[in-house]
């Protein structure tokens, strides 16, 4: 949703935030009507059996039966939909898995983090590349350096996630043993069952799967910011700066980086929420139980319940990141209308 | 005080296509206190002519050539810290278009204070004192309350002004002023000119008007440059000028000034297009929309002579003096009988 420059003198009361907010909550339902409908009329277009995999081939008609009634699948699809809502508006649940009965709540609870680490940590990494890397290439275009990384920005974009993860992980874990090959620890030791536990291993088995999103969004970060930077310097603003005796630092510092970072903030934004939703490729080359691997395990078993929690829970990333993606914005930027 | 002499500048950029001659030959000087107009249509390297000056373009883009001295110091191909002492402490620029000149995320005070920082070892505090003071004298109403709102939130002719207060708020001795009116509606043109020109008597700055309006200069240049094709056409104390105009391109410029008490009819022109600066016509540059042109017109650039007008007075042209000087009876009587009328 475009945000509207503020055009008078100041005008920043509360009005326009709760404007805003208003805006906001609206769209974020309208998002979440989309995207549940959506997701129940696909299950409803394959031909599926759910009830079959959740009672077993050997199951007898009257058992699979109630089975069925169980889940509520001898009713119609619409009707599925609404038990949906109810649920989730009176018990502030997100239902209960077809397969093995466990909460779709529980199963986010315990799957979100996984992927949180992934993107999260991923997202520092390939920022902590690209900011650099994209800056210096801007200040200094078709510079080898420049060229350089052009071509690795090409590999990297036309690499898939499969490909990359499986080539580190025969490479670097495999041959050279300086990283396990695949596998998740938690972060807050604790957990009943776990092989391995606390930060550091933590870390040791997330390397990986963060350097395998680092070469994959480094790529487009990179030619982002490095296009975003450019742009920018030849603002007529940033030739005012210098026309006023500022040294080249203080240009890129002062006028330059903030600037250029407006549409940085956007992309950011909208690909972590999109991410946090399941890094499906990465997360099941490393094996690591996140949304992504839950949501592929889901879809193989006709698990609903558990797709759409997944579905609900991204839609909801995505919705948030988009508004904390506005809320820097106005920070960034006084013109927005916000602050 | 100072003055700015320019001798032989030549700037050209390369691009995909091949080299721009933007800028050629170009001399002139500027003495302290004067206004310098600088005429010509978009493209005669006008601009480009004082953004080399200013050391403002990329070096890996353009290849400049000739002297630029700034009181006896040369600053053409000086370090960069040295040209930055002297960008916006000795000689201050202000840009076409107001809208875009400022930064959008920074205050009007901020960017105001950042000027004088940079050329002056005070307190943030003193620098904002400095840009009060200099946003009242550039008629900024409550200025105490406006100095901390954003660029949004002026309008046009308020950030001309406050980029005129940028550009003044270190005392320079020269201010280069690109097309400062341009972006502007008629009547906030006028406002800013006479700022301008009450500034330059307070101050004692020497001026270079950037412009296209012969108006302007007609009201504030004390001597004036014709550029066409990125030479100098045409050079001369304003009141030459504008009394016996040397060469045709010049008369064209005359002709299409828009007059309010002439009667209908329309404007004189000139014909065709400003010549590319990639592919330039040989010989006299404007050849190819002169109504005049002769053969060695299309073969030989006419040097810059001397009018008999007055010894300051230089202009290229091929034409010999009678014919000039008949040419121009005819164009002034015309321009005269259609005011009369």
């Amino acid at each position: 949703m475009p945000l509207r420059p503020l055009t008078g003198t100041r005008e920043r009361d509360d009005t326009h935030m709760t404007h805003f907010l208003i805006r906001r909550i609206f769209w974020a339902l309208f998002l979440f009507f989309v995207a549940t409908i959506i997701t129940y009329l696909i299950f409803w277009v394959i031909p599926t059996n759910p009830a079959q995999l959740a009672a077993g081939h050997a199951a007898s008609p009257e058992f699979l039966a109630s089975i069925k009634h169980r889940l509520h699948l001898d009713k119609p699809i619409w009707v599925q939909y609404y038990y949906f809502l109810e649920n989730l508006v009176v018990h502030g649940s997100l239902g209960e898995s077809f397969v093995n009965r466990q909460s779709v709540d529980s199963i986010i609870g315990k799957d979100a983090p996984v992927t949180a680490s992934l993107v999260f940590g991923g997202a520092i990494f390939w920022l902590s590349l690209s900011l650099p890397v994209g800056i210096l290439s801007a200040l200094r275009p078709r510079s080898v350096m420049d060229r350089v990384t052009m071509t690795f920005v090409l590999i990297g974009i036309s690499a898939h996630p499969v490909w990359i993860g499986l080539i580190l992980s025969f490479v670097v874990g495999y041959k050279l043993h300086l990283t396990p090959i695949a596998g998740y620890c938690n972060f807050w030791p604790g957990a009943p069952g776990a092989q391995c536990e606390g930060p550091v291993q933590w870390a040791y088995h997330m390397i990986l799967p963060w350097i395998t999103f680092m070469i994959l969004f480094a790529a487009l970060y990179v030619r982002l910011i490095r296009a975003s930077v450019m742009e920018t310097m030849s603002e007529d603003y940033v030739r005012t700066a210098r026309a006023k005796g500022a040294s080249q630092n203080r240009v890129m510092v002062q006028h330059v980086l903030r600037n250029s970072l407006l549409p940085v903030v956007t992309i950011l934004g909208m690909d972590l929420g999109l991410a946090l939703g399941g890094a499906i490729f990465t997360e099941t080359i490393f094996n690591l139980p996140g949304l992504g691997a839950q949501v592929i395990n889901a879809y193989g078993a006709n698990d609903l319940p558990v797709i759409t929690g997944v579905v609900v829970f991204s839609t909801c990333c995505v919705i948030v990141f988009n508004f904390i993606v506005d809320v820097t914005y106005g920070f960034l930027d006084p013109r927005i209308r916000l602050a | 005080m100072s003055s700015l002499k320019v001798t032989d500048l030549n700037t050209s950029f390369r691009t995909d296509d091949g080299i721009v001659k933007a800028v050629s030959g170009v001399s002139f000087e500027l003495r302290e206190g004067n206004t310098l107009g600088v005429v010509g249509e978009s493209g005669s390297g006008k601009s480009v002519t004082f953004l080399t000056v200013m050391g403002l373009l990329d070096p890996r883009q353009s290849q400049v050539t000739g002297s630029v001295l700034l009181d006896d110091e040369e600053i053409l191909g000086a370090s960069a810290a040295r040209l930055r002492q002297v960008r916006g402490r000795r000689i201050g620029m202000i840009f076409q278009d107001p809208m875009t000149s400022l930064n959008p995320v920074k205050s009007i005070g901020w960017q105001l204070e950042e000027a004088v920082l940079i050329h002056n070892d005070i307190t943030r505090k003193a620098a904002r004192q400095r840009a009060l003071e200099i946003l009242k004298q550039v008629e900024i109403p409550r200025a105490e309350q406006r100095i901390d709102d954003y660029p949004h939130q002026f309008s046009g002719g308020m950030r001309q002004r406050v980029m005129i207060a940028m550009a003044l708020i270190n005392n320079p001795e020269i201010l280069i002023a690109d097309e400062p009116t341009t972006a502007l509606d008629v009547t906030t043109q006028a406002q800013i000119l006479r700022l301008m020109k009450q500034l330059q008597d307070e101050y004692k700055t020497a001026i270079v008007m950037i412009t296209h309006d012969l108006g302007v200069v007609a009201e504030l240049a004390d001597d004036v440059i014709v550029m066409y094709g990125g030479k100098v056409v045409e050079q001369a104390g304003v009141d030459d000028l504008f009394v016996k105009p040397e060469m045709p391109y010049t008369w064209g410029l005359l002709g299409s000034l828009p007059r309010l008490n002439a009667s209908g009819g329309r404007l004189d022109q000139i014909p065709g297009q400003p010549p590319s600066l990639l592919n330039p016509p040989s010989g006299c540059p404007f050849h190819p929309r002169c109504e005049f042109v002769m053969n060695v017109c299309r073969q030989e650039l006419p040097a810059l002579e001397r009018s008999t007008q007055g010894v300051e007075h230089l202009f290229r042209c091929h034409l010999d003096e009678e014919s000039r000087a008949r040419i121009w009876e005819r164009k002034k009587a015309g321009l005269v009988q259609e005011t009369a009328a």
